[in-house]
């Protein structure tokens, strides 16, 4: 089989290695590879589940049209502008992913953006899990190792049907010069379950994003989590929201922070629109170094039958807890990594295995950074 | 095994412990008894190493070293345990994963304690979190198993605990301190508070102390200095050592 990628540095290997990338593809049910603004590489070894570029998806399928720039505005901020330009200057970037009716993967598709020269990055995914289908995919995100200044726009429009299951997962490991703009908007139909999944562990400039899943069917989920480190000289300004617009709708939005020195603003914000919703908040930031954690939960109620709870904390480890682990003969760095990795230990619901080590990997990985 | 000697601490700068000694051999376990706030656990940290315990003057010799300035962990890995009565909660560290840090990865030996413990389902869970007073006690029991200390503290290990764990965790820390072995063949020592005298049950002390006012007032047989606090109070022992 031919490489998905060639032309590369065996240190940027690792790194999309690190991103959830697997080069030998065994454990995915599809690729798609964009290297600046070229696309390398796009398929899907499932039946039922297509992986495509934009633009041929877009040739293939007239009513894809009316997804494109649907639930996220083309005019929401200059970032979506410089993306909906560059698509009528230069052409569609990005994949699209259609999960048919019933349609199941059990091993992830995966998707790798790799900034290697490229000044400006952009893409635009569109996710359609069909009635009953569910789809799993995992995007690594990383820039080539050392490089200048860069930029990356990203457009992502999901997708849930009834009784259908997406689940994407987001690992970052960009640079110091990035700067990172996902613009991302989810819709769940009837029964749908959207978890949504982000690591960050690794340096990086600016990420500035603020996802909102719409829960417009009846008894829709949404679940967000986020497991961020922000070193020194990193500004992380992460939102998460959820509209709970169907009857008997529920969201929870889970924030696991840590500064050694860098920012970190974490906003969640759910709504409580309809009758029988459910929400919750969680947000725990450690501070290892100074920086800012700066945990902003809003929980918004409009009606009587709504139940919305929040609760952050942010502050250092407690000595107790780590005289506690020190009793049992770890060193203080020791006992300090043992309890930042349970910090970090994020167990997510609905999540493949296969996913959850992916995401356990890259927290593995980063724990010698501390 | 650890001699304790003119031992002086303090705690934000107030004395809490006055002229400490004691000395309990290879194979020995002592019991501490004494009314609450005497410095019963402030000997125990102290002992240990915690942070805010300063040693004013005085020493403690273990294993024949002088580990007045030795930090916590060396303590612990020079063979040192403390079984916490309130154990801090850690948030997301799962108690297997404490085991497998402390433990250097011997997963068999992991499961068969937990089994022995009526741990095994708590090994996926958080440490400390959401706990009763008995599987606290077993948490705590658990991991010294596996630390294999070879002097053991235990603050209160009877508090708390119901009447069919006090059996198990009983037999567990006179295994621990080798009470199970003929004497010939003890090497472990422990030091154990309690209030109530239940842990003797289990196993048999070789000394007793009472601790009043950071004072050790009375050393004697264990079980007859528990009998005097029983019948007549503290007031006795402090009155009976004048």
């Amino acid at each position: 089989m031919p490489e998905i990628i060639d032309d590369i540095s065996a240190e940027d290997r690792k790194r999309l290695e690190l991103s959830g990338i697997e080069f030998d593809q065994q454990k995915r049910s599809g690729t798609f590879v964009q290297r600046d603004q070229h696309i390398h590489h796009s398929s899907s070894k499932i039946e039922g589940i297509e992986m495509l570029p934009l633009d041929i998806a877009m040739n293939k399928y007239g009513w894809l049209k009316d997804y494109y720039w649907n639930l996220v505005d083309r005019e929401k901020d200059e970032y979506t502008r410089f993306v909906a330009d560059r698509e009528e200057k230069e052409g569609l970037r990005g994949f699209v992913v259609i999960a048919r009716k019933g349609s199941k993967n059990i091993f992830p598709l995966q998707s790798c953006l790799f900034m290697q020269k490229a000044e400006v990055q952009t893409v635009h995914n569109i996710i359609i899990a069909e009635e009953g289908a569910e789809l799993h995919l995992i995007t690594g995100c990383t820039s080539s190792i050392g490089r200048e200044k860069g930029t990356h726009y990203g457009i992502t429009e999901i997708y849930v049907g009834k009784d259908a299951l997406i689940s994407t997962t987001m690992i970052h490991t960009w640079g110091e010069n990035i700067d990172v703009y996902p613009r991302s908007a989810a819709k769940v139909d009837e029964n749908g379950t959207f978890l949504s999944n982000y690591v960050s562990l690794k340096p990086v400039g600016t990420v500035q994003m603020y996802p909102v899943a719409d829960l417009t069917g009846k008894n829709s989920v949404a679940r967000f989590n986020s497991v961020v480190l922000a070193p020194k000289g990193s500004y992380l300004d992460l939102g998460q929201r959820a509209l709970l617009n169907g009857e008997g709708s529920s969201a929870e939005l889970v924030s696991r922070m840590i500064t050694s020195g860098g920012t970190v603003i974490a906003r969640s914000h759910i709504a409580g629109i309809s009758e029988n919703t459910k929400g919750h908040i969680e947000c725990k930031g450690l501070i290892l170094e100074d920086g800012i954690i700066h945990s902003v939960p809003e929980v918004e109620g409009r009606l009587k039958n709504t139940e919305l709870t929040h609760e952050a904390a942010v502050g250092k480890i407690a000595r107790d807890e780590i005289e506690y682990l020190m009793a049992r003969g770890l060193d203080e760095e020791e006992a300090t990594a043992t309890i930042i990795r349970g910090f970090l230990d994020v167990r997510i619901k609905g999540l493949p295995d296969s996913l959850q080590k992916e995401i356990d990997a890259a927290i593995d990985a980063a724990e010698s950074g501390f | 095994m650890l001699k304790i000697e003119d031992l002086h601490v303090s705690v934000e700068g107030k004395e809490v412990l006055h002229d400490i000694n004691l000395h309990i051999r290879e194979g020995e376990t002592h019991v501490l008894m004494g009314p609450n706030g005497s410095g019963k656990t402030s000997l125990l940290r102290s002992v240990m190493g915690f942070s805010g315990y300063e040693i004013t003057s005085g020493s403690i010799i273990f294993k024949g070293i002088d580990i007045t300035n030795l930090p916590l962990y060396e303590r612990a890995r020079y063979g040192m345990g403390l079984m916490f009565q309130r154990p801090p909660t850690i948030s997301g560290l799962k108690l297997g994963k404490l085991l497998m840090a402390t433990s250097g990865g011997e997963i068999g030996e992991i499961g068969r304690s937990a089994s022995q413990m009526k741990m095994a389902d708590f090994l996926d869970r958080d440490v400390n979190a959401g706990f009763s007073g008995g599987e606290i006690k077993r948490s705590e029991v658990l991991q010294l198993l596996i630390q294999q200390p070879d002097f053991v503290m235990l603050d209160e290990p009877e508090s708390g605990v119901d009447l069919e764990n006090i059996a198990l965790i009983g037999h567990s820390i006179a295994r621990l301190v080798e009470k199970d072995r003929h004497i010939i063949d003890r090497h472990k020592s422990g030091l154990i508070i309690t209030h109530t005298g239940y842990i003797l049950d289990y196993l048999d002390a070789d000394a007793g102390h009472m601790l009043c006012d950071g004072e050790i007032k009375c050393h004697g047989n264990p079980r007859e200095i528990l009998k005097v606090i029983q019948e007549k109070g503290y007031q006795e022992c402090i009155r009976c050592q004048k």
